[in-house]
């Protein structure tokens, strides 16, 4: 029988899906909004301060986790959601859209290591 | 004599906007869009900080764009979206016995919904809001 990727993929997918309904809007709320908007302080993310934060190897890690299973959870949706907008050549957007998953991977591992 | 199969005239990229249970799953899935870009910005804002206080400063000053603002406020609504479809779906996927029965879909899905607040908060918190 051939083998098939798909219980990989829809793993990834899943806790993917899972850590970025509980983060995601909170997530950008904090880092992307609440300081331009005048909602916060600036200084909470401040260059020594998260620094400091992500410089300890569990919160490391809960980053790393957190970008890498969103890009893999939006990777596998936008393969799937490309099919409903007329884009069928399905191998070819599998191809681009994990690529660019596993790329963000290492990326993130790389940046945070240099923290 | 020729056979003439029917064929289902579907447009193939606007099919969705036929009725209002096709656009809320679109709706849905197009929410991978949002999370994909910020997700990437986030990944940006950390090459930036391990790249030193000038650079990450410059990252930070860039987020107060209106552009980056208004995608931001969208993403933000479309994240809201897929946490309460994700979560909305759990108790489909999570089916806990309870004696005889199952755990009632309102009480799996509704611990959900509690644990998203509660994570959301600490999150706050630790933001000092």
């Amino acid at each position: 029988m051939a083998k098939s990727n798909k219980p990989i993929v829809w793993g990834l997918f899943a806790a993917g899906g899972t850590i970025t309904a509980f983060l995601t809007p909170v997530m950008i709320f904090v880092t992307a909004l609440a300081i331009p908007l005048g909602i916060m302080n600036p200084e909470v993310l401040a260059y020594d301060r998260i620094h400091a934060f992500l410089d300890n190897g569990f919160w490391k890690l809960v980053m790393f986790a957190f970008i890498s299973l969103s890009l893999w959870h939006a990777a596998h949706r936008l393969r799937i959601t490309a099919h409903d907008f007329g884009l069928r050549s399905d191998g070819i957007m599998a191809t681009v859209v994990y690529a660019l998953a596993t790329l963000g991977t290492l990326a993130a591992a790389v940046y945070l290591l240099r923290i | 004599m020729s056979r003439r199969p029917y064929v289902r005239e579907l447009p193939r990229t606007t099919w969705w906007l036929k009725n209002g249970r096709y656009k809320r799953y679109i709706a849905r899935e197009i929410t991978c869009i949002f999370i994909g870009v910020y997700t990437a910005v986030l990944l940006f804002g950390v090459k930036r900080l391990s790249e030193g206080e000038a650079a990450y400063q410059g990252f930070l000053d860039a987020l107060n764009h209106p552009l980056f603002i208004l995608f931001h406020l969208l993403a933000l609504g479309f994240a809201t979206y897929n946490s309460i479809t994700w979560f909305g779906v759990t108790p489909k996927a999570i089916r806990i016995q309870v004696g005889e029965d199952f755990a009632p879909d309102g009480v799996v899905a509704g611990a959900h919904y509690a644990g998203w607040i509660a994570i959301s908060l600490v999150v706050l918190f630790m933001a000092g809001i």
